[in-house]
């Protein structure tokens, strides 16, 4: 073939210029799009030094918007888990009526403006909301308190987990599992020793990106915080009322924290990515 | 090993969510008070909550916590509406507490006239905020209309201080043209038209103007203008006091469903008292608030108010009347105001 012009060991027939071109954009466009507002934001939050940094995050404010936000994601993400691991395992490993919409359904907080998420629950628990009077007569505070926070939180989390899981579990196939449950293991041994060891690094991936929202959250969170300060803010409200306080500094400090658990979330994937690249290829190979 | 490997998982989440749950209720103190509270008053209501803390430990050897919440007024009563649980509200201005009064029943209708001056332990005015050397020149209303200026005000559908500013424009026109209130709508609808952006609180304009940097001129409440002079560094900006403003009556009120239901009903009322007393007073003044005895005051902190002729919201035939034509829902500004294309 004449014209036949691509060299076997290429996959692409562009030219070293367009390439060149190509990976150029893109590195301009990272610099641009995410390396310098995250340096913007560690610099500016050290721009008076590391002992102001450290200051600035030991406010008693601040300091319990931390620990709300380790609380919230902490009781959050394990629920998420669970959910996560059940729905996936629902979807790929059985075939039912209405599975296409159980699936859509899952992509939901996904799709939906988190403001939204947030005022669901306002008009579900508020005073005005249709379970509104039923709790206030038990006394009970879900809107404007920590369940609230909590609820809002799973819900646009919640498809982190499941959606890690479902591709992985479809294509691992219903083989070993099969072969398990014919050689007489109950349905909860099958699920401990076979699915669970086949779908451990897709969970652990799922948990963490979900951990990283969990607490990065604002939009939702916002709505049904009511912003009592030291009681219902998280890292991220705490944020923007140190910025609307004028107090710069620290509103860029508690920034970097939260950001510096986010690099620290995606270090770890990627360091287990590493660690453990064999296992994980064996795994999909399933 | 995956079956504990999983295990482990579990029980980190659940030590973590466990440990970080208890550290997170907070030592209680003997009572605690929520204030719910607009943007502007931040740093006033810190001084105020420890002195008022101080003078209870004092005289009832209690103590107590008092949590604060601010945002945009409106917001703030709709949080209260929704249940946010506030023993007292102090927000900017009366239709904020009717709200409230109206849809939860919580407050009584005549909560008003409870305590002194209309419920209002301080007041304060919608001055300008220029930036330095007032390069637009701008001194009065007629000149936020300039072709070339641009003018920050909040959306006064959720900010309470934007609807102080939009009746003080209205004020200023309508005496400009001799009493025509249809002038006075034309001059509205043309200032709304400088307005590129609308913040939901007072707050938020003012980060608009002085860290976002945009727009000419801040219609600000007075004491928030003071605020960014002070923080931001005097010299970058300038205050301008109009011929004409408005006499803004933040109102304080009870809870009285969310005290009853707390028993707090007494440190909260001492709470809102207190603000009355020469401490209180004395700390509005301060901060850049009118107190509404200003006999109790410093004399130093009364000078800087500049003397200003004063509309209040009885020109306007009071708050219910002018929330209805101009702020409801198919009001007056929902038909004047076109969002920037």
């Amino acid at each position: 073939m004449a014209h036949d012009t691509l060299q076997p060991d290429r996959v692409t027939s562009e030219g070293p210029l367009a390439r060149g071109l190509l990976i150029a954009t893109s590195l301009l466009f990272l610099l641009l799009i995410l390396a310098m507002p995250l340096l913007a934001v560690f610099s500016e939050a050290l721009r008076k030094g590391l002992p102001a940094f450290l200051d600035a995050l030991k406010d008693e404010e601040t300091f319990a918007a931390i620990r709300l936000t380790l609380l919230v994601a902490g009781i959050s993400v394990p629920l998420n888990l669970v959910f996560g691991v059940a729905a996936a395992w629902t979807i790929a490993k059985f075939e039912f009526r209405g599975k296409a919409i159980l699936s859509t359904l899952i992509d939901l907080p996904f799709s939906v403006s988190p403001v939204i998420s947030g005022l669901v629950f306002v008009m579900l628990f508020g005073a005005q909301g249709y379970f509104g009077p039923l709790l206030a007569s038990y006394g009970l505070q879900i809107i404007f308190a920590v369940p609230g926070l909590v609820l809002a939180t799973i819900f646009v989390t919640f498809p982190f987990v499941a959606r890690e899981l479902i591709p992985l579990m479809q294509e691992q196939g219903n083989a070993d599992e099969e072969a398990a449950l014919s050689l007489g293991a109950s349905g909860w041994q099958t699920f401990w020793h076979v699915t669970l060891p086949n779908i451990k690094w897709g969970l652990l991936y799922g948990v963490l990106l979900c951990n990283a929202r969990a607490m990065g959250e604002f939009g939702a969170v916002s709505v049904v915080s009511g912003h009592i300060r030291g009681q219902t803010n998280t890292m991220p409200l705490q944020v923007e009322i140190l910025y609307n306080e004028f107090n710069f500094m620290a509103a860029f400090a508690v920034a970097a924290l939260l950001a510096l658990l986010a690099l620290v979330t995606l270090v770890l994937k990627s360091l287990l990515e590493y660690r453990f690249s064999a296992e994980i290829a064996a795994s999909r190979r399933h | 090993m995956t079956a504990k490997f999983v295990k482990q998982l579990l029980t980190a989440g659940f030590v973590l969510g466990t440990l970080f749950g208890a550290a997170a209720i907070p030592a209680r103190a003997d009572q605690s008070l929520l204030n719910v509270s607009y943007d502007p008053t931040r740093e006033f209501y810190k001084d105020f909550n420890a002195a008022f803390a101080e003078k209870w430990k004092t005289d009832n050897g209690e103590t107590v916590t008092i949590e604060t919440s601010h945002g945009g007024s409106g917001k703030q009563a709709r949080a209260v509406i929704d249940g946010l649980a506030a023993d007292v509200v102090t927000l900017a201005l009366e239709a904020d507490v009717d709200a409230i009064a109206a849809k939860t029943g919580k407050i009584p209708a005549d909560w008003k006239s409870r305590l002194d001056n209309n419920s209002a332990p301080y007041t304060s005015t919608i001055v300008f905020l220029v930036r330095k050397g007032n390069p637009k020149g701008i001194k009065d209303w007629g000149d936020l209309v300039k072709d070339d200026v641009a003018v920050i005000t909040p959306n006064p559908k959720t900010s309470g201080g934007a609807r102080w500013n939009f009746l003080a424009a209205w004020a200023w026109a309508k005496q400009a043209n001799g009493g025509d209130d249809a002038k006075a709508e034309e001059f509205v609808t043309t200032l709304y038209k400088h307005v590129p952006v609308l913040d939901t609180g007072a707050r938020g304009a003012t980060t608009t103007f002085v860290q976002r940097e945009q727009g000419d001129v801040l219609l600000s409440w007075e004491n928030e203008a003071y605020l960014a002079l002070n923080e931001l560094g005097a010299g970058e900006f300038e205050i301008v006091t109009p011929s004409v403003s408005i006499k803004a009556e933040p109102s304080v009120a009870l809870v009285d469903g969310n005290v009853d239901a707390k028993g707090t009903r007494k440190v909260a009322e001492a709470y809102l008292q207190y603000l009355y007393s020469d401490v209180g007073q004395k700390l509005a003044a301060k901060h850049y608030f009118r107190p509404a005895k200003p006999e109790l005051a410093d004399k130093a902190d009364l000078a800087r108010f500049a003397d200003v002729k004063l509309a209040t919201i009885d020109d306007f035939g009071g708050w219910k009347e002018a929330q209805a034509k101009f702020f409801a829902d198919g009001g007056l500004f929902d038909k004047i105001y076109q969002p920037a294309q």
